[in-house]
């Protein structure tokens, strides 16, 4: 609200509707930032932005204030890696799925951000339990590029976007391998290429900063996507020998000059380390890896990378030739390894049960109690649902902490959120009290009872 | 079984002329069983806990609780008081709780094994929508490294192995302990009855109509069901006759030996069925046919009907929060495992996933929350705990000897490092038969496949 409408507009950001000042009082807090939990705390939110939060915390005249006692209260859950938004109903439902394009001639030109429908279910039934932001990516269709990601909120308006092409997501591993016509090596050459496109096309950069000494030509306007001049350059020849179409190659130069992270999907240990090895090979680009099964096997190499890695928690299994050596202990050996590692739902059902992240955040919680496991902290535990995703994809400071001026996604819980038998109770998001009510609340209002009655029960409530 | 039909087929043909006609050839009986189980528990020791928060898996909770077991079996349940047979192993379980092992319904480990690729997909015969011919035992991998999770990471100690869903009849079913083995045989549950795994919905039509193959409609599905089952009863007819009377042997029909099996009450439907009006069809169908139906497995929308499901004595088989993965699992609801048991149904969790199977205490533990949160009375953890045993045991037919610690039951018992519907506690020792097959304190009591053995991660905690 503090913010002129022009920045806002250019962040992108979601303002709050009605965002008030509130204080939530004697609850037990948890920041996100790695810390565990404060008793008695008190954490105040005032024109969508988080003010304070700890004990001995101020509640300012005229808040509205709500006693948390019993209650804990943390910042909302970070979906780490997710495709929350992009779909209703994920099979057998035509026009309600937007995860991936199988017949499109495009790869890394899309752009997810005007398929998320804030309407859909999913983003309702993550939101009532406590899933306020999440990292969106699309799926790789026939080629090792699945496109453009963007961080979404959860909340019940028709502005869902936090950050549009905020990253872009590459397969370099079984599936890269697959959608790269058979093998590794094609894959790694199929990239190679991109970047040499994508570095031809460097040529017909346009500076951002000429928007602000007059917009000559509209069609030469850096606008949002810088990548567009590029695509109307006039002078923008390309060489003949070219894959990609000129919208790929040039949604892949930002990702080249390191201005939009790449989040790289690979499992397998020698994966990991090829990826290193892509990062030394191109410095001035922004690695973030997804994934990640066998990380403990290489965790010191991902350490000394600091290369951010969003992880699946609970992989266990050898479910392909690319996870052998999984273990739950996994990020707990790359957390103690120094590995600046999240939680991620890949290829999870990470369309709809995001909020899966919070019971594998308790998980992992557990495995502190196993002889020979690695498990996380509480405190850590909680921050790679919260601070650690958003860190990893850039927004870190705007999102994911309870921290003074960070974006006020509050949820005050039933009790210990990494717990499944806690619930959310109350969710805010931007300030904004939201509603939790979905499709499946209402379906259980109708049939909470099943006495016949007067009427059928399409006729009820 | 050639020369008895055709001796008989003589006999017919004499008695044309003979006053009295020559007493027909004696009925052959078909081995029911002929890929029979040959597990033997492993040895034990007697073994005392004490001090421990004992679920009974039948509602109760004992606090301070004792737990005996011995040569395979459940000696004695009780509290602090229950005296200590001379020489038994004593474990402290203050702190800790004591519970029967978990029984998967659902699973589909060994037949969709790990790693998932293509040469191990043995699930679903999807050449033809009538398969009840198969049996999962024959495509069970017991190698699959799954197993060894589901016991460890889950405390699941017996698990139902089902084809799947893309056919409408996909074949027997085959329970099975949780213990390593060489073959399946070694591990199939003693006396646990077959199930026939049926369809409803979107798989079958999908899978088959898409290839312009019926079915292609959900009224295709029940069609072609119907059909089948009429020739059924006609086959069973058959085969009645033939055993009271003797004479020509009828020719044999796999898929008919199943469906027999079922009009008989010897093998038992686990039908998978997501929406409330195809159960209900799915019941009317059993009616008309005279068989039974055990469980409707995935029955995400039960709760609309659970007053049914009650009446009919069929249990409901559920997930505590998928939902929208598929349009019939469009109207899933969290609260649905808890209105289904607060109706007086049979409920249970599933896991139908060889991850959620290491956590189906926290489903029940999620069921139960939010069972409570919407205000729905007689919930507790020892009454959710009937999700996670017994009431799996009845729909599998095997109550009789697991599901609940009970005097005289296998011992069946998981031993939990802290409250098992926190996220915060794992299976510190799970025992089968008394045998025990896991100690987290003991990295030799924790089974490694033959798939893992020289791979990154041999003998991991995993």
């Amino acid at each position: 609200m503090i913010r002129s409408v022009a920045t806002a507009l250019l962040l992108t950001v979601a303002m709050p509707a009605a965002a008030e000042t509130i204080a939530i009082t004697h609850a037990t807090v948890a920041t996100g930032d790695g810390s565990g939990p404060i008793q008695n705390g008190t954490v105040v939110i005032r024109d969508g932005r988080i003010v304070a939060a700890g004990q001995g915390v101020a509640v300012p005249a005229g808040a509205r204030v709500i006693d948390g006692t019993g209650k804990w209260v943390t910042p909302g859950i970070v979906a780490g890696f997710s495709r929350l938004g992009l779909t209703d109903v994920s099979g057998g439902a035509a026009g309600a799925n937007d995860e991936r394009a199988d017949k499109s001639p495009f790869n890394a030109a899309l752009d997810v951000a005007p398929a998320i429908n804030p309407n859909y279910q999913p983003i309702k039934v993550n939101r009532a339990d406590g899933v306020t932001r999440a990292v969106v990516a699309p799926q790789a269709a026939h080629n090792i590029f699945a496109g453009q990601g963007a961080v979404i909120d959860t909340g019940a308006d028709m502005d869902p976007i936090t950050k549009a092409r905020a990253f872009q997501f590459v397969e370099l591993g079984e599936t890269g391998a697959e959608n790269a016509g058979g093998s590794r090596p094609s894959a790694y050459v199929l990239f190679r290429n991109a970047l040499r496109e994508a570095a031809e096309l460097t040529r017909f950069v346009n500076p951002v900063s000429s928007s602000a000494a007059g917009e000559p030509d509209a069609r030469l306007r850096p606008i949002q996507n810088p990548n567009e001049s590029r695509l109307y350059s006039r002078s923008a020849d390309r060489s003949q020998d070219v894959l990609l179409t000129r919208f790929d190659a040039a949604a892949l130069v930002p990702v080249l000059q390191g201005r939009q992270p790449l989040l790289v999907h690979v499992e397998r240990a020698s994966d990991i380390l090829n990826v290193l090895e892509l990062a030394r090979e191109f410095p001035r680009m922004k690695f973030v890896i997804v994934g990640a099964t066998e990380g403990w096997l290489v965790a010191d190499q991902l350490a000394k990378s600091g290369i951010p890695v969003i992880a699946s928690a609970m992989n266990d299994l050898p479910a392909s030739f690319e996870e052998i050596a999984a273990t739950q202990s996994n990020i707990g050996r790359m957390r103690a390894a120094g590995v600046k590692v999240s939680i991620g739902m890949i290829d999870d059902d990470e369309s709809h049960r995001d909020f899966y992240e919070r019971q594998y955040a308790g998980n992992l919680v557990a495995l502190q109690k196993i002889p020979g496991a690695t498990g996380v902290s509480w405190g850590d535990a909680l921050a790679m649902i919260t601070s650690k995703p958003a860190e990893a994809i850039g927004l870190g400071g705007e999102i994911g902490r309870l921290s003074p001026g960070e974006h006020a996604d509050v949820v005050i819980w039933s009790g210990d959120p990494l717990e499944v038998t806690s619930g959310a109770e109350q969710v805010f998001i931007d300030g904004v009290q939201q509603p939790l009510d979905d499709h499946q609340s209402r379906l259980l209002e109708r049939y909470r009872y099943l006495q016949r009655t007067d009427l059928p029960k399409a006729y009820r409530p | 079984m050639r020369f008895p039909a055709i001796a008989a087929a003589a006999a017919v043909l004499l008695s044309a002329c003979a006053a009295t006609p020559p007493p027909a050839a004696p009925a052959v009986r078909i081995n029911d069983d002929p890929y029979p189980s040959t597990y033997v528990r492993y040895p034990g020791v007697l073994t005392v806990i004490r001090h421990a928060t004992v679920f009974t898996g039948d509602g109760q909770q004992i606090n301070d609780g004792t737990v005996v077991f011995g040569n395979g079996m459940i000696q004695a349940i009780g509290g602090p008081g229950l005296p200590s047979p001379a020489g038994a192993l004593e474990i402290d379980g203050t702190g800790k709780f004591v519970s029967p092992g978990i029984i998967d319904i659902h699973s589909h480990l060994g037949v969709y094994p790990s790693p998932g690729v293509e040469a191990n997909s043995d699930g679903n015969e999807l050449t033809d929508p009538i398969h009840a011919d198969v049996w999962a035992e024959h495509s069970v991998w017991p190698q699959d490294p799954g197993f060894s999770r589901a016991l460890v990471n889950g405390g699941v100690t017996a698990m139902q192995i089902l084809p799947g869903s893309g056919d409408l009849m996909g074949g027997r079913s085959v329970v099975l302990k949780n213990v390593p083995g060489r073959t399946v045989q070694e591990m199939k549950f003693p006396g646990a009855p077959y199930g026939l795994k049926m369809a409803c919905g979107e798989n079958p039509k999908r899978v088959f109509g898409s290839h312009d193959h019926m079915p292609q409609t959900r009224m295709g599905n029940i069609a072609l069901d119907r059909e089948t089952w009429a020739k059924a009863v006609a086959y069973k007819h058959e085969w009645d006759k033939y055993y009271a009377k003797g004479g020509d042997m009828p020719k044999r029909d796999l898929t008919m030996d199943t469906l027999k099996g079922v009009l008989e009450g010897r093998i038992l439907i686990q039908n998978h069925c997501y929406r409330a009006d195809e159960m209900a069809n799915m019941i009317d169908m059993s009616k008309e046919f005279g068989y039974h139906i055990t469980a409707f497995h995935h029955a995400v929308e039960a709760y609309k009907i659970a007053d049914l499901l009650r009446d009919n004595n069929i249990c409901a088989v559920m997930w505590a929060d998928w939902y929208g993965f598929k349009m019939e699992a469009y109207d899933a609801i969290p609260q649905n495992i808890a209105l289904v048991h607060n109706a007086g149904a049979c409920a249970m969790v599933h896991s139908d996933d060889p991850n959620g199977i290491q956590r189906l205490n926290q489903a029940a533990a999620k069921a139960m929350a939010v069972g409570q949160r919407a205000g729905i009375p007689g919930l507790s953890e020892a009454v959710a705990w009937e999700w996670l045993s017994r009431n799996p045991a009845k729909a599998l037919g095997i109550l009789g000897v697991t599901g609940t610690l009970t005097a005289g039951k296998e011992a069946d018992v998981v031993l939990w490092n802290g409250d098992p519907f926190s996220d915060y506690s794992r299976p510190e020792r799970v025992w089968i038969d008394g045998a025990e097959m896991y100690d987290a304190n003991d990295p030799h009591k924790r089974p490694v496949s033959d798939f893992e053995l020289g791979q990154p991660g041999e003998g991991d905690v995993k």
